[in-house]
């Protein structure tokens, strides 16, 4: 036991004092304090942007009036009535003092009909407003038209009222889930992360160790299984670490950021209400996901005997998790398909999947259970086949890295297990 | 502590590696294992330290299998050398021997001690990766006796060293043996062989061809060696009584003989028949003896 502490020991010091785990430590702190000050950020860019000025060239000069008027609202853009032709206003958007124009023309039935000049017409957002401001301006006439009375027009226009109440008791409010979902969002991200970068180092680790030799010292001293061990855990400590670092620094941006005023793209995101039980959720499936993903890591990396056969070996793995991020993703926006119940069973999709559906849907105890049963039965499964990988492959060196491989290794470790 | 193994068998699927291996190796002595390439020495080795299970046979020493709680009592070098390229000599070394079970303190004694020894003081502080073969070598055999071992196993741990280095390593395991290691040596230079052990064991296709003392397989091999230089022609030797093997050389022959009572014979044969320069009788090498017993050249 003392040599497993002595082994994760210096697994952990080793990474922590590297140029890599300071490196990636600085980037993500950078990135996290960006994410925190988005709004501010966004906010300082588009502070300085004039108010975009739109020509008006109609034919009917009440249309341009009822387009200037309804334009007014929006906010978006200011109308100007433009004295000149058409040829005129478009040299005018192109050397830049109008963002674009707008040409009024009588359509069928009387009815105005437009057309939208801009240089660029992708931004959407510019040439919405001005499409809606004129249709505005088109039922007014058309209801004018049709006689009817000004207090109906109101009525016309109010926008229903429509609210999301759900029936199951403890099913999550509209408010919660949005809450949840930016949470759970965040949580997916952290795990998609950790167990590329800390799965990946695992397997590099293994497979330094059995390309440098120094394997054959280490195993006669040491177990392979408590040295397995160690790695994983000692790596793990590793990303404690990176992540205690993370979340001091994102708690005290997001203070900050709170105090002057600015949270509502955190809000979105739910951060600033969270309930504990998804949080120790969280904290539960991100590590169960860990040692699982961790164990099949090292397994793989010590089937490979060349450092660069390692990414090639641990190929599998990252598509195994990729899935699961992309099956998340989809999950967010409807987390009670057939489809993700049946997936958050599948223990290399668990933790983010079963998580992803307690964190949104009133999930019944004794499926969470079932599914933590699964995912601890499989790390244990796991565990054991891949110590035993673990013993054979360390031993084992060759050209290739392939089944024929783990193939051998089990045979390897058979041997040993019959005495 | 007698480290014995009988009748030991491994097999890899349908190869056999090692071959029915009875062999007893006795306390504070130098043991060495000859053999080719491929011969099974380094499976031999690795089922002695437990990384491998035989597949048939006993292994014991010091009552019992060797498992992970002697880990400090066994060093070890394996064939191929490996350290961690990055990290410092130092930090490797003092690394390693706690995972021998060795506290802090006295394993940066023991590593000052050896590095002076070795007379690469300098290299303390320096990474294994920016050291020479030879020298990354002499960390490596640091390793495996910073903890004063009872049993060292050494495979080919004179390989790829220059000869200075090899006198400073054969020095080094003598003086570990006079303080009570027993040390067990594989290599496929006879010479090293017959000058640091007492008893050997020859390994030829993972069977033990030749096993014992090293005084006695001589003696009980009968045949010796003549090294004869003439001025006259000798080849009448050839079919001469008691002469198994002849072979010329630039001026006079070399001659093996059944027994050493042959050689007076053939003493007094050359006799008269002109001025001999050189008359050597000499006991038979080990390559002799392996060519003779495996029915092949060795090298």
């Amino acid at each position: 036991m003392n040599k497993f502490f002595i082994m994760m020991g210096h697994t952990y010091k080793n990474r922590v004092k590297s140029k890599s785990f300071v490196i990636t430590t600085l980037i993500m702190l950078v990135f996290i304090f960006a994410v925190s000050n988005l709004q501010s950020i966004i906010e300082q860019f588009s502070g300085d942007e004039d108010e975009n000025r739109i020509a008006v060239l109609s034919e009917s000069e009440a249309w341009a009036a009822a387009f200037e008027r309804s334009l007014v609202s929006s906010e978006a853009a200011a109308a100007e009535t433009y004295e000149g032709t058409l040829e005129e206003a478009k040299q005018e958007v192109e050397e830049g003092s109008y963002e674009a124009v707008v040409h009024i023309r009588t359509g069928a039935d009387q009815l105005p009909e437009a057309t939208y000049f801009a240089n660029q017409i992708a931004n959407i957002e510019a040439s919405e407003p001005v499409r809606q401001a004129l249709q505005q301006v088109k039922i007014e006439q058309v209801t004018e038209e049709a006689d009817v009375a000004p207090e109906t027009l109101q009525q016309i226009s109010t926008p229903v009222s429509f609210e999301l109440e759900a029936l199951e008791e403890r099913a999550k409010s509209a408010e919660e889930l949005n809450q949840t979902r930016g949470i759970v969002y965040i949580m997916l991200f952290f795990m998609y992360f950790a167990v590329i970068m800390y799965g990946q180092m695992i397997s590099t680790e293994v497979a330094t160790e059995k390309s440098s030799r120094v394997m054959e010292i280490l195993i006669s001293s040491v177990s392979p299984v408590s040295q397995m061990f160690a790695k994983i855990i000692g790596i793990a400590l590793v990303g404690l670490t990176q992540f205690a670092i993370f979340l001091t620094a994102g708690y005290f941006s997001i203070q900050q950021t709170i105090e002057s005023g600015s949270a509502s793209f955190i809000d979105g995101l739910g951060l600033t209400t969270i309930q504990p039980s998804t949080i120790i959720y969280a904290v539960v499936f991100f590590l169960l996901g860990y040692l699982l993903f961790a164990t099949l890591a090292a397994t793989l990396g010590s089937l490979v005997s060349r450092l660069e056969d390692a990414q090639q070996m641990t190929a599998p793995m990252i598509m195994l998790i990729v899935a699961a991020f992309m099956i998340a993703m989809f999950g967010l926006a409807s987390p009670d398909s057939t489809f993700i119940t049946i997936s958050s069973y599948f223990p290399f999709f668990t933790p983010l999947i079963m998580f992803l559906r307690v964190g949104m849907l009133d999930v019944p105890v004794w499926e969470v259970s079932l599914s933590l049963a699964v995912l601890i039965g499989s790390i244990a499964l796991l565990g054991w086949i891949g110590a035993r990988i673990y013993r054979g492959g360390v031993l084992l060196y060759g050209k290739s890295s392939s089944l024929k491989d783990l193939k051998a290794a089990l045979q390897l470790s058979k041997k040993e297990k019959s005495s | 502590m007698t480290l014995r193994l009988e009748n030991v068998t491994k097999k890899f699927g349908s190869f056999t590696a090692v071959d029915h291996l009875s062999i007893e190796i006795p306390e504070q002595q130098i043991f060495g294992f000859l053999g080719a390439n491929g011969a099974g020495k380094t499976t031999t080795f690795r089922m002695i330290l437990g990384l491998l299970d035989q597949t048939e046979g006993e292994i014991s020493w010091n009552r019992g299998r060797i498992g992970y709680g002697e880990s400090h009592l066994i060093g070890y070098l394996p064939e191929e050398r490996g350290l961690y390229p990055k990290l410092k000599v130092k930090d490797q070394l003092v690394y390693l021997a706690k995972l021998r079970g060795m506290s802090k303190k006295d394993a940066v004694e023991e590593i000052d001690h050896w590095l002076e020894r070795f007379k690469v003081p300098e290299y303390k502080q320096k990474k294994v990766e920016e050291l020479s073969k030879g020298n990354q070598q002499k960390i490596q055999f640091i390793s495996a006796v910073l903890h004063k071992p009872k049993l060292l196993i050494l495979d080919e741990p004179f390989s790829g060293l220059d000869p200075v280095n090899v006198e400073m390593l054969k020095e080094a395991v003598v003086e570990l043996k006079e303080a009570g290691t027993s040390i067990v040596f594989s290599s496929h230079r006879m010479e090293h062989v017959e000058e640091l052990c007492e008893s050997l064991c020859i390994l030829h296709h993972g069977s033990p061809v030749v096993h014992g003392r090293l005084k006695e397989i001589k003696r009980s091999f009968g045949k010796k060696n003549i090294r004869i230089h003439a001025d006259f022609d000798t080849s009448y030797l050839q079919s001469f009584k008691g002469v198994t093997k002849y072979k010329p050389l630039a001026e006079g022959c070399e001659l093996q003989i059944t027994a050493e009572e042959a050689a007076a014979g053939i003493f007094e044969s050359l006799h008269g028949r002109g001025f001999v320069r050189t008359f050597d009788l000499e006991e038979p090498t080990l390559n002799d003896i392996f060519i003779e017993k495996a029915g092949a050249s060795y090298e």
